[in-house]
């Protein structure tokens, strides 16, 4: 099992917090997932055995839960709310522009391997009307005026940590 | 109320039946009483309450009553008045309590009915034509008694796999599964194997196992039975045949002494499958995935159908002469079988006694899992005690029988059923000997019988099993045995006949029974035809000091005495 | 009625010079009322919430006094507290403030509910998504566990609690609390039936459970310092203390405002506190308690008698926001989140996007909302998409009334509602979609 000596020391850490150890498997697939990208098979046959739980009820999890995922996606995550206070403020619109700018099809990953464009449902922050988020920063207000220049911004920043 | 012992009793009403039940029954199992059908899917009386269908809403009250006196309080008619409660509940997940009211034929029961059957179906596939289910699939049933009798979806319908192997008995169509978890349930909690689980999430949500696991377990065809719709399925049976063309016939499992209650689907001779029967008390309603192939003995290669000497085959009647002729030249030994019914074994013994001779028996040793199979792979070693056969345990081997042999003390060997190569005796040694086998299938044994006459099936004949638990059960034969043989007990009843040279009575169930009645003990009062379906247990006082061979499964505890010795 | 808020909650939510250190919170004055519950008879502190009639401020709006009595203290077994912070309702943002600016006034909030219910173990569910969120707890429940409000012998006592902060990832059903508890368990959310698994007797691990939201367990902080009785005070009877309102939509400045129960109406908090609609525009429809809760269309009038006996008759701009007049006029305050709509919005596209919500989080456990959410999806996108037939809108209806009540869980009602409101008070506008577009007549219906 190739994870960081940090992340497995912070998994031991985690499973005898909870008073059943199957608790512990969310947390843990979220530990894989933000360190490798994706969750594989061979992290669920390693979660099932390291919490005595048999693979299709780990596999159950990854399938169930939308922020899991079993395929690696491109350097960038965007999320795109798509939930009715968004959609009222042109979120639907908004992405559509965003994937232009980006060269991204929606739910896929872009040619150059850096994008992600993918909805998601409330962000639990409909006052601040259309909501992006990208990897695990919320951005605000992004309505669909601001959508070039909001792409211009990702992508400098992309480029910036790709040197 | 009455005290029944400590479970108390309490009337619940169900669509103005008053029925008495005890305290906690769900409510599907207190209609059942009344003979009133709520229909459900996902519920299953020996598995965890689900609730998920929502096939078994029912409308619910209690007796209204005083607050501060607690007395009834009456419709202007002088019937209960009773609170309704405006959410409809789930039948199998309700307590029946004292007073409680149920309607299940209501405005709003029905309207529950026809909604859940409506869902259902938009996204169930047009398989019926193709499906083995059909005949017996309660989305059939359920839509044609409680649906709403057309449709209104016009959209596009879910697609999900079809026919993926999810074991080597079992397939999967993801597109019919309604998703009830029946079968995930049944894995976890019965067999224990984990290996069932759903996927995705909505109503995109699949079963599966996990990619490269299989449902491999020697149990995974009872989730066939149990899935109600054509989701799960017998890959042994498929396509083979319509169900409502098939006899179902009671059966006993011939696989160990447990006696799982089986039934038997056959169509003009030829059998196609085997389901388990629900019995309480020994196999509640599942059976072993290898149980269940046992029935494919009937047609095997090595079936004899013709008696033979010397291995040559000959009429039936020629051969019944040729046994009674070998049988008194000569001091004899017996080699029974615990695969003979206990009609038989009664039989043999009268048999034996024509020319009485020492009786050797074999264990049938097997590994028990537990469940529903000993370690004791014969269904009717116990038939063997009760009818005075054997007062001990039988040995692993036939050392004693192989010392009579070798001294010359014996000339015949009658053997029945059993292959005795298998326990020590070579076949060279038996050839010099005067073999008379009685048996259902070829092996070493019978090649080398100066007579070998065949003998039935437990398909091919009906009679009596004593199981683990001592307890008889009685199965009854769903198909014909090969052309011209006789059932077993009038074979015997044939050759005793012949020896004594009377005129031959032919003898039947009935019969036997009369006899056995006056003479065994712990049959007395007993009749074939009474037998109940569930088996009667039997007073095995008589055999409290034998230690019998197996350990823990389903509904069976060993004798705890012994143990603690 | 002032349109002015009570900002008890948000007291120092955006406030200038506040962050959200412990340092900072304390130098507010916080954790001083744990320091005194602690002192108290945990008894005393749940007739205190019993007598401040508090409400969740999640959705169901259950006397939370009343929820906590449930609890079964005879089976022996440990108790626990969840904190339920999965905040999924479409329009609500309130609890994503506390989190990110005043988080020690809800571990206040929750430490002392944990003494008061005698918890042996509390539990922070926040959603997956709130990363940042996340790591804040994290840090605030070190900070507060290095100066003794956490953990062992919290303030010198010998009752003994922690906190653990669990994140979700990405599911509605989590905010159900029984989906919750399951998610808790490392299994799949599906939630319990009901009998026999009320969290107060099953829940979390089979064991007695509280599950509360996080604005909930802050108000129990000021309940224990208050009084329940003086807490009760603020706002009407029944619909006791402040709520925090969460505005989105057509409106010219969304965002939360905090007031107590019933003193403000709709239509001030509409017009008044959030600047009115866009230039031009007439209101068409209001939300008010999260896309669960059933529409209001603007010009209607409601009328009938509340709980009290009182007799109203309201506009849509008159409906005092508290919990039971909403309830009253055949809505309800849910989550507190009031979506707007104006004139410019075709319900049948709304609609579709709230169905297309509720299909995609169903989590496909019972028949009638696994198969009904996403049949409504289908007819509600294929009329938006110019497909509509005459029989749709009554279809809609016909399968929404099959739904409701005949769930496991309360998503029933959540996905049923808004087809059963927006269609029939929009009647109009979902038939004549049919008449607008051709519309391909299936061969069979």
């Amino acid at each position: 099992m190739n994870l960081s000596n940090k992340s497995l020391e912070k998994i031991e850490k985690l499973i005898p917090r909870f008073p059943l150890k199957q608790s512990a498997a969310l947390p843990i697939l979220h530990i894989v997932q933000e360190e490798k990208g994706y969750i594989s098979k061979e992290d669920i046959q390693w979660i099932a055995e390291k919490l005595d739980m048999q693979p299709i009820n780990v596999y159950g999890l990854v399938t169930f839960y939308p922020m899991l995922r079993e395929e690696p996606i491109g350097k960038r995550h965007i999320k795109v709310c798509r939930t009715l206070s968004c959609a009222l403020q042109g979120s639907y619109a908004l992405c559509k522009k965003l994937q232009e700018e980006l060269n991204c099809p929606l739910n896929e990953t872009s040619e150059d391997g850096n994008y992600t464009i993918e909805f998601v449902e409330c962000l639990a922050s409909c006052g601040t009307a259309p909501v992006v988020q990208v990897d695990q920063v919320l951005h605000e207000n992004i309505s669909v005026e601001k959508a070039s220049e909001f792409a211009q911004q990702i992508r400098k920043e992309t480029e910036i940590n790709i040197k | 109320m009455s005290n029944l012992q400590s479970i108390e009793n309490v009337n619940v009403n169900i669509d103005g039946i008053d029925i008495l039940v005890p305290k906690g029954t769900n409510i599907i199992e207190a209609a059942a009483q009344a003979n009133i059908e709520i229909p459900h899917y996902c519920y299953h009386p020996k598995l965890s309450i689900s609730g998920n269908c929502r096939m078994c809403l029912v409308e619910m009250g209690m007796a209204m009553k005083d607050r501060t006196t607690g007395q009834s309080i009456f419709e202007d008619d002088g019937t209960q008045k009773v609170a309704w409660i405006p959410r409809p509940a789930i039948a199998c997940g309700t307590q029946a309590s004292a007073g409680m009211y149920i309607k299940t034929k209501s405005e709003l029961a029905k309207s529950c009915q026809e909604g859940v059957m409506e869902f259902l179906l938009i996204n169930h596939p047009l398989d019926c034509p193709i499906c083995d289910q059909a005949g017996e699939c309660r989305l059939q049933e359920f839509a044609t008694d409680y649906g709403r009798g057309y449709s209104r979806f016009v959209e596009n319908k879910n697609v999900k796999p079809k026919r993926t192997i999810l074991g080597p008995r079992v397939v999967l169509d993801d597109e019919r599964c309604i998703l009830c978890s029946r079968c995930v349930r049944f894995c976890q909690e019965v067999i224990k194997d984990d290996v069932l689980g759903f996927v995705d999430r909505g109503s995109y949500s699949t079963l599966t196992s996990y990619p490269g696991k299989q449902l491999d377990n020697n149990y995974s065809l009872n989730t066939v039975d149990i899935c109600p719709v054509g989701a799960l399925t017998d890959s042994d049976f498929r396509f083979k045949m319509r169900v409502w063309f098939l006899k179902r016939t009671k059966s006993i499992c011939t696989e160990s002494s447990v006696g799982v209650n089986t039934e038997v689907w056959s169509r003009e001779g030829e059998i196609y499958r085997i389901t388990p029967r629900r019995n309480d008390e020994v196999n509640d309603t599942w059976m072993a995935d290898s149980g269940r192939d046992i029935y494919k003995q009937v047609t095997a290669d090595n079936r004899l159908r013709k008696a033979k000497s010397n291995g040559v085959s000959i009429a039936f009647d020629e051969a019944h002469i040729r046994f009674t002729e070998i049988f008194p030249m000569g001091k004899t030994a017996y080699v029974g079988s615990s695969h003979m019914s206990v009609e038989e074994q009664f039989i043999f013994k009268k048999l034996i006694q024509e020319n009485p001779g020492p009786i050797f028996w074999v264990n049938n040793k097997g590994e028990g899992d537990g469940l529903l199979i000993s370690s004791d792979r014969s269904p009717n070693l116990r038939g063997a005690f009760i009818t005075g056969l054997i007062n001990e345990l039988p040995k692993d081997n036939l050392d004693g029988l192989l010392e009579l042999m070798n001294s010359g003390e014996i000339q015949n060997i009658v053997v029945y059923h059993q292959d005795i190569t298998q326990y020590g005796i070579s076949p060279a040694l038996l050839k010099r000997h005067n073999v008379l086998y009685l048996g259902t299938h070829f092996n070493k044994t019978s090649d080398v019988a100066r007579v070998a006459i065949p003998t039935l099936t437990v398909f091919e004949k009906s009679g009596t099993f004593i199981n683990q638990q001592f307890r008889l059960q009685k199965f009854a034969q769903a198909v014909p045995g090969p052309v011209g043989l006789m059932p077993d007990i009038n074979t015997l009843t044939r050759l005793i006949s012949i020896l004594r040279k009377e005129s031959e009575i032919a003898s039947s169930l009935p019969l036997i029974w009369s006899e056995m009645n006056m003479q065994i003990d712990q049959f007395k009062g007993l009749s074939f035809e009474s037998l109940p379906d569930s088996g009667v247990l039997l007073d095995a006082s008589a055999f409290d000091k034998i230690n019998f061979p197996e350990v823990q499964s389903l509904h069976f505890k060993p004798n705890s005495a012994i143990l603690a010795k | 009625m002032a349109t002015e808020e009570r900002r008890m909650i948000l007291e120092h939510i955006d406030q200038p010079g506040y962050d959200n250190s412990i340092d900072c919170y304390i130098k507010h004055g916080g954790y001083e009322v744990l320091k005194k519950a602690i002192l108290r008879k945990p008894e005393e502190l749940c007739q205190e919430v019993v007598n401040s009639q508090l409400r969740g401020r999640g959705g169901a709006g259950f006397s939370a006094g009343m929820k906590w009595g449930f609890l079964d203290r005879k089976s022996g077994k440990p108790v626990y507290l969840i904190c339920n912070a999965d905040e999924s309702e479409p329009g609500t943002f309130k609890d994503r403030q506390i989190i990110y600016k005043d988080p020690h006034q809800l571990i206040e909030g929750m430490m002392i509910t944990a003494y008061a219910t005698q918890t042996k173990l509390a539990f922070i569910y926040i959603r997956g998504e709130m990363y940042d969120g996340a790591r804040i707890l994290e840090h605030a429940v070190e900070e507060a566990r290095a100066k003794g409000f956490i953990g062992e012998n919290i303030c010198g006592s010998s009752y003994s609690c922690d906190i653990i902060i669990y994140r979700g990832a990405g599911a509605y059903i989590c905010g159900e609390e029984t989906g919750l508890i399951e998610s808790l368990e490392g299994k799949r959310p599906y939630p319990r039936i009901k009998p026999p698994y009320f969290p107060a007797i099953l829940g979390l691990y089979q064991s007695p459970t509280v599950v509360n939201n996080v604005e909930t367990l802050c108000h129990v902080k000021f309940i224990a310092e208050m009084g329940g009785a003086e807490f009760a005070k603020i706002g009407t009877p029944n619909n006791t203390g402040t709520r925090v309102w969460c505005v989105s939509g057509d409106v010219q400045k969304p965002g939360y405002y905090e007031f107590p129960c019933g003193a403000i109406t709709l239509g001030q908090l509409i017009y008044e506190v959030c600047g009115g609609l866009n230039p031009g525009r007439t209101l068409k429809a209001v939300i008010p308690g999260g896309s669960s809760a059933k529409v209001l269309r603007a010009g209607e009038r409601y009328q009938g008698k509340l709980k009290d006996g009182t007799e109203f008759d309201w506009t849509l701009d008159d409906i005092p926001l508290d919990f039971d007049s909403v309830s009253a006029c055949g809505s309800m305050s849910g989550s507190g989140a009031v979506i707007v709509m104006d004139d410019s919005r075709d319900m049948v596209q709304v609609l579709g996007n709230i169905n297309s919500f509720y299909a995609h989080e169903s989590c496909g456990q019972c028949t009638p909302c696994r198969e009904g959410s996403l049949w409504m999806k289908k007819i509600t996108a294929r009329m938006a998409d110019g497909d509509a037939r005459e029989q749709d809108a009554d279809l809609l209806l016909s399968i929404a009334k099959q739904i409701e009540g005949r769930t496991i869980c309360a998503f029933g009602e959540a996905c049923a509602w808004p087809t059963m409101s927006f269609v029939s008070k929009f009647k109009e506008e979902f038939s004549e979609k049919a008449a607008q577009q051709k519309s391909t007549q299936h061969p069979l219906v």
